[in-house]
């Protein structure tokens, strides 16, 4: 049987999703970008939500993000897109609506607008990729950079007595009121990035059933900000980010909301 | 007619009603004084049980100012009202609202700074009001409501502007128009738009891709200098139309005036006494009172100095509207300033003494 | 025995060459090229081991670029 045979009589078991367009993404090659954009797409089209989602995209690298992922989109502030998704959601109450930041726009200087949004039980979903530098900007230290990290703004490595702990929002979100669904997830194998779909189509559900916000947090690799090849890094990320950003749900509250 | 009913209210309590009364779909604020009973009004008249209007207490004046966008980005008729420091702290959201082209109301009713300063009147927020309190070049179209009449009147006349224009719109009213009572005729109710309508009249707006076409985009980034720079002459295109166009203003005595006053807001009020003053004593004297501060009334201006011997800026601050005047004015006439600070409403007899101090 | 035969077709001019592809397949059936490179000069991911495929999609699910589709045809 030949490849062609294959191809002409087979059945398509992965295509790029549709609503993921063919402009190609100015993310670094093996960034994780590129997976939660694909996994954010397919789930709005297996929710059927294409022509009801309105989404947030942030300051950082995914400022772009409403340049590939075929829905509306409205370009926040840095770190205000939970505000504009408040409002958003509220004027439009059956309309799909998440954000889309990393670190540095959600755990730091929209930190106020994350916590608050997140506890006013906003029937909005945040995915939140943290991949403990910024990138954007060129790798400087991030609110959730790791300890003994090195990084364009701690470049001997992050020291408590100079820079504080990283910051654990998810953490802090699980335990607000006003949260349902928290989760922390990654997009480094095949079966995390399964996880990592039914997380954000949970949490999407929950948003369009009035449950109250959601969380997701990946846990990302920056290889370049990391300066390592996308394999060693995600290598890194395993050993070094999930022993202190631990996967999993944090809270689901779903089922009592 | 119980629309035309005659109320007394608070200059921050008619916005209130006027806001729910025109329609609009969501208020997003912070309390700070001297502005908090348009947001308290709101709570009180529960808008969302009758209208549908969302009412909600931000955290701060910056999450306000980004509910505000992020709802005018939606093409719903969206307000917040604050007072100066809180206005500072929203220019950042208003130069995007700006640069994205989104229609809004922005309601500022001042008090005195620089900082803290008072929560007494002033009127020391033009330039930040009138002159793109934020980075990049822009401009908000700016009503300064000088009786609460007006601020009733103007929160509809703002909505309409701002959605002329796609530009944001401000309502720029001092502590002493805010917070006095005075008899005020509300507006009549009308129906917030429908969703459909809504759809068709702001087909640039980000409310889902509905009829499956194509997405919209509200951003105010383009990282191409040349496609940069055609949006910005786009918006200044627009910035000429409204300076065309918009314009407003009230004449005062002017007819036979040696003598001008330009005043605003609460400071014009103060004018008139004391040009009832000055007249009596021989002294003819007529006020200009823009009621737009951006679009200035600058034609008026320049008209003004071709007639009169000289004109006095009366501001209830250190001399910023003056600015606006000079460069009308172009040298042909003196043009004098004068102000209270700290939060002081002029006297009308120190005004007298100033302009013949002045000219 | 029904066998799972697969095959990928990668969009090699949006591929950036991350490698990640490479390292999920199971079998092997990735590598990149070592000299030839697309438009943007990055070397791509191509099938060096064809036959060996079953289609299992590792490859694609992880493509952060959406380069790659995947086909699978059970034959006898």
């Amino acid at each position: 049987m030949t490849r062609e045979e294959i191809i002409e009589k087979g059945q398509v078991v992965y295509h790029k999703p549709t609503l993921l367009n063919d402009t190609p993404m100015h993310y670094c090659p093996g960034c994780s970008h590129g997976v939660v954009h694909k996994l954010v797409s397919e789930v709005i089209e297996e929710m059927e939500m294409t022509e009801k989602t309105i989404a947030i995209s942030p300051v950082g690298c995914a400022v772009f993000a409403y340049k590939y992922i075929d829905v509306d989109w409205q370009e926040a502030a840095h770190g205000r897109a939970p505000a504009l998704a408040s409002a958003t959601k509220r004027l439009w109450p059956d309309r799909l609506v998440f954000t889309y930041q990393g670190d540095g726009d959600l755990a730091c200087i929209g930190t106020a607008e994350t916590i608050h949004a997140l506890n006013r039980a906003e029937n909005i979903t945040i995915i939140f990729i943290n991949n403990a530098i910024y990138g954007m900007t060129g790798g400087q230290m991030a609110p959730t950079t790791l300890l003994g990290m090195k990084t364009a703004t701690c470049p001997y490595g992050r020291e408590v007595s100079l820079h504080g702990y990283p910051l654990k929002v998810t953490e802090i979100a699980a335990t607000l009121d006003g949260t349902c669904y928290v989760t922390r997830q990654a997009v480094h194998t095949v079966a995390a990035i399964n996880r990592a779909k039914k997380a954000i189509r949970k949490a999407f559900e929950y948003s369009m059933q009035g449950k109250g916000s959601n969380l997701v947090e990946i846990v990302s690799t920056c290889n370049s900000g990391w300066k390592m090849s996308p394999e060693k890094a995600n290598k890194w990320m395993e050993e070094n980010m999930f022993e202190f950003y631990h996967l999993g749900d944090l809270k689901d509250a779903g089922a009592d909301k | 007619m119980a629309d035309q009913e005659i109320t007394l209210m608070k200059g921050n309590e008619a916005i209130a009603h006027a806001a729910i009364r025109c329609g609009c779909d969501g208020y997003f604020g912070y309390p700070i004084t001297p502005q908090s009973e348009v947001l308290e009004t709101l709570a009180a008249e529960k808008p969302w049980e009758t209208t549908g209007m969302v009412v909600l207490q931000a955290e701060s004046e910056v999450s306000s100012i980004n509910m505000v966008y992020g709802g005018a980005s939606t093409g719903k008729k969206v307000m917040t009202s604050s007072s100066s420091p809180g206005i500072s702290l929203m220019q950042e959201g208003i130069s995007y609202m700006a640069g994205a082209e989104l229609p809004a109301l922005i309601v500022d009713v001042m008090r005195g700074g620089p900082g803290l300063g008072t929560i007494q009147p002033s009127q020391s927020d033009y330039f930040q009001a009138c002159k793109g309190g934020g980075h990049g070049d822009y401009h908000l179209i700016v009503l300064a409501p000088a009786s609460v009449q007006e601020m009733a009147d103007f929160v509809d006349l703002a909505f309409t502007l701002a959605f002329r224009y796609r530009n944001p719109a401000m309502i720029l009213a001092d502590g002493a128009i805010g917070q006095m009572m005075e008899k005020v005729v509300l507006p009549p109710f009308k129906p917030r738009r429908t969703e459909e309508e809504i759809i068709k009249e702001c087909p640039w707006a980000t409310t889902g891709r509905v009829g499956g076409r194509k997405p919209n985009i509200i951003t105010s980034l383009e990282l191409r200098s040349e496609e940069m720079e055609v949006i910005n002459l786009r918006i200044q295109a627009k910035y000429r139309e409204i300076e065309e166009k918009e314009v407003r203003f009230e004449e005062f005595m002017l007819d036979d005036a040696d003598y001008a006053i330009v005043a605003f807001g609460s400071a014009a009020r103060i004018a008139k006494k004391s040009i009832e003053i000055a007249r009596s004593q021989g002294i003819k004297v007529g006020l200009l009172r823009p009621i737009t501060l951006w679009p200035f009334p600058t034609k008026e201006v320049q008209k003004l100095a071709e007639r009169v011997k000289g004109i006095l800026s009366l501001e209830i601050n250190a001399g910023q509207m003056v600015e606006d005047i000079r460069l009308a004015v172009e040298g042909k006439v003196p043009v004098r300033h004068f102000g209270r600070l700290g939060g002081i409403i002029p006297d009308p007899d120190e005004v007298v003494d100033a302009l013949k101090r002045s000219f | 025995m029904a066998k799972m035969k697969g095959a990928t077709v990668v969009d090699t001019e949006r591929c950036k060459g991350c490698n990640l592809c490479v390292v999920a397949c199971p079998l092997d059936v990735l590598a990149l090229t070592t000299k030839e490179v697309n438009r943007k000069g990055y070397n791509f991911a191509h099938e060096v081991l064809a036959d060996t495929c079953t289609g299992c999609a590792s490859c694609a699910t992880v493509c952060p670029d959406g380069c790659i589709t995947v086909y699978r045809l059970k034959t006898e």
